[in-house]
């Protein structure tokens, strides 16, 4: 009985509404923050810092950012990743062309840009939906990267097309190692998705709960259907576009479109299957799946290889991968369609009752 | 959509009601309004008023225009002709969301509740238009944002008392039975606070004892806080019950209009319910 609510009676409606209303889960993230603050820093090598924690934060804000739009809002978008291309180059443009821009006002900058243009794409869904918005928003993702391609100007008329991102400096202090700008990356993830979870746990979760579920019942309890859903557009936007411009300037270090393909957007859809569609939590879970499997996979197969007489060609590794994903986004719809984030309630479920089944 | 009850007298007792609450003047005309599906006429030009504090049933088999006229007082169907007049206020059409900030709340014949979401939740996005916080506010959990949760908790949680739906506060909707789910979505309509409730066959689908319990709601949400009532059933025993005046429609002409003890003794009505030819 180690994971109990009994005994914690809620003696007012303020603590009931809590974001974690039960004790040990509110020791549970101060451990969680504990360690990625603290402990984290102290242990991982930079390759750790580099491959796998920085990429799975900033994939982690960018799915918030899907969530908040298709978990919560139910507005499906195959565009996540041309959103988050908006906020990089947006970006660049800022620190580009305003000499002494602070870095993190170019990055919030950046994610305006992308609400701006999550907004105009986010039009058609007042008159579309399901199926139909997805084409649209696929429509977004491949004009959005056709743009930044073909238009010398965002690219400050470099002529690769792939450009080096400037270094990300903050009142003086460049952050260049990878545990700098890990712990950059986390701050912000970390403050961002504390304002998700606030966002959607109260008023304005439920306007976009209730648009995703049943809008003419929505609108007639007065929540007004082109406001919400255009919010809900401009917020997952402004999450991708932040995304966008630490995935450039803090994981490859280069702005090019190409980084921001569908691919990119697709994996990011999955990661909010599989975590948990409608969870902040399951955003990460997610994230942290799609970002570790192929990696745990690839190693596998090395292994096997060196250490077993079966010889396996070093691409199976990412054809593995291919068919690994299919299958669990297969499993998935049909067996959990809450994800990661469901098992993991149910997981605590358990836990509540234990040791007694009953 | 239920079996139309014949008209006959009920198991309880249909004295008229005791008329403790006085009806005031009229708060909701409905002047000449002609609604159309393409070919299917669904209203011709019907006209009646709603009282003050009044519960006015609408009644009718099948198809006769119900749900369409609530429809259009609430702003969902757009009348090709004629106006609706609330608290004074003429108009030809209204959005629905200002329909709610007028005050005018509703249920729905096929349980319109929000699938993905706990009652409590259910019944707080019925306070949507009383709580003002921006979404930065709500981001930041400051200001408007935490004390307007707050607030209106408690007059959610006065509501559930109120519908006695303690236990399943924390329940996703979509596990609750039928009956419980008409009563969480009478309890969002009422957390709006509305002045006009209109209620779209609340007792449908029910058994005799979740009908007596929506029956005893109804009267006390009408008596305690005083809201007009606009109530389409099907069940005669109950709207003879607890109904000031009734509408009749049928083929989406009005063919009725006063006391039940009037509505009853009509011959129009008689027929449209034998389903005598026209
Ligand atoms: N959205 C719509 N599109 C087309 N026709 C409609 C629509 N809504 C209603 N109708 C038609 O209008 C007529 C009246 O329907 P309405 O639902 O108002 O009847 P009702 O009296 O509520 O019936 P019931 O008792 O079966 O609920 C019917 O012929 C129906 O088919
Ligand atoms: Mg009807």
């Amino acid at each position: 009985m180690l994971y109990r609510e009994a005994g914690q009676f809620k003696t007012s409606y303020l603590a009931d509404s809590a974001i974690f209303p039960i004790r040990q889960d509110r020791i549970g993230i101060a451990l969680i923050l504990a360690i990625a603050f603290v402990g984290v820093p102290l242990v991982a090598t930079p390759y750790f810092f580099s491959a796998i924690l920085i990429p799975f934060l900033i994939l982690s804000l960018a799915a918030i950012g899907l969530n908040i739009l298709t978990g919560y809002a139910g507005q499906l978008s195959l565009g996540s990743a041309a959103f988050m291309a908006v906020g990089a180059f947006a970006s660049f443009n800022f620190i580009a062309r305003i000499p002494g821009i602070p870095m993190l006002v170019a990055f919030a900058a950046g994610g305006l840009v992308a609400a701006a243009v999550g907004i105009v794409f986010g039009l058609p869904s007042l008159r579309i939906r399901g199926f139909y918005l997805a084409v649209a928003t696929l429509a977004a993702q491949f004009f959005i990267i056709w743009f930044l391609t073909k238009v010398p100007w965002v690219t400050n008329y470099n002529a690769s097309g792939v450009i080096t991102a400037q270094p990300i400096v903050i009142l003086g202090y460049r952050f260049d190692s990878p545990p700098a700008k890990y712990l950059l990356v986390l701050s912000i993830v970390a403050l961002m998705a504390l304002a998700a979870k606030n966002m959607t746990r109260g008023n304005l979760g439920r306007k976009w709960m209730a648009i995703r579920d049943m809008d003419v019942a929505a609108e007639v309890i007065g929540i007004p259907q082109m406001r919400t859903k255009l919010l809900a557009f401009a917020v997952s936007s402004f999450y991708c576009g932040v995304a966008g411009a630490l995935f450039a300037y803090a994981y490859l270090g280069t702005v090019e479109p190409e980084a921001y393909n569908l691919d990119l957007s697709f994996r990011i859809l999955f990661m909010v299957i599989i975590g948990g569609v409608g969870t902040i939590l399951g955003s990460f879970l997610g994230s942290a799946f799609i970002v570790l499997t192929p990696i745990v996979l690839n190693t596998t197969v090395t292994w096997l290889d060196a250490h077993t007489p079966v010889h396996i060609p070093a691409s199976a590794g990412s054809n593995l991968e291919v068919v690994v994903f299919g299958v669990l986004i297969i499993a998935f719809l049909i067996l959990e369609p809450h994800g990661l984030a469901r098992l993991w309630s149910i997981g605590k479920e358990k836990l509540r009752l234990w040791p007694f089944p009953h | 959509m239920s079996e139309v009850a014949p008209v006959t007298a009920t198991s309880r007792p249909s004295a008229p009601r005791a008329s403790a609450r006085t009806a005031g003047g009229v708060i909701l005309a409905v002047d000449h309004i002609s609604l159309a599906f393409g070919g299917v006429k669904a209203l011709t030009d019907i006209s009646f008023d709603v009282r003050e504090h009044e519960i006015r049933a609408i009644i009718g088999p099948n198809g006769a225009g119900k749900s369409s006229m609530l429809n259009v007082i609430n702003g969902v169907y757009r009348p090709q002709h004629g106006t609706i007049t609330f608290r004074g206020v003429p108009r030809h059409d209204v959005n629905t969301h200002e329909a709610a900030a007028q005050g005018i709340a509703r249920t729905f014949q096929n349980i319109a509740l929000f699938k993905g979401m706990s009652v409590l939740d259910n019944i707080m996005t019925g306070r949507n238009l009383r709580m003002k916080a921006t979404f930065v506010e709500q981001a930041l959990w400051i200001g408007r944002a935490r004390n307007e949760e707050l607030a209106n908790r408690h007059k959610v949680e006065e509501i559930i008392d109120f519908l006695e739906i303690q236990h399943i506060r924390r329940t996703p909707v979509g596990r609750l039975p039928y009956g419980l789910q008409k009563r969480v979505e009478l309890a969002r309509a009422l957390a709006a606070e509305p002045v006009l409730l209109l209620l779209d066959e609340p007792m449908a689908g029910m058994n005799v004892e979740e009908k007596q319990d929506m029956c005893r709601f109804i009267l006390d949400v009408n008596e305690q806080y005083g809201t007009t009532i606009v109530l389409i059933e099907h069940d005669m025993g109950v709207v003879m019950d607890i109904s000031d005046r009734v509408v009749v429609l049928d083929y989406g002409k009005k063919i009725g209009d006063g006391v039940p003890a009037d509505v009853r003794a009509n011959q129009a009505v008689i027929d449209a319910y034998l389903g005598v030819a026209h």
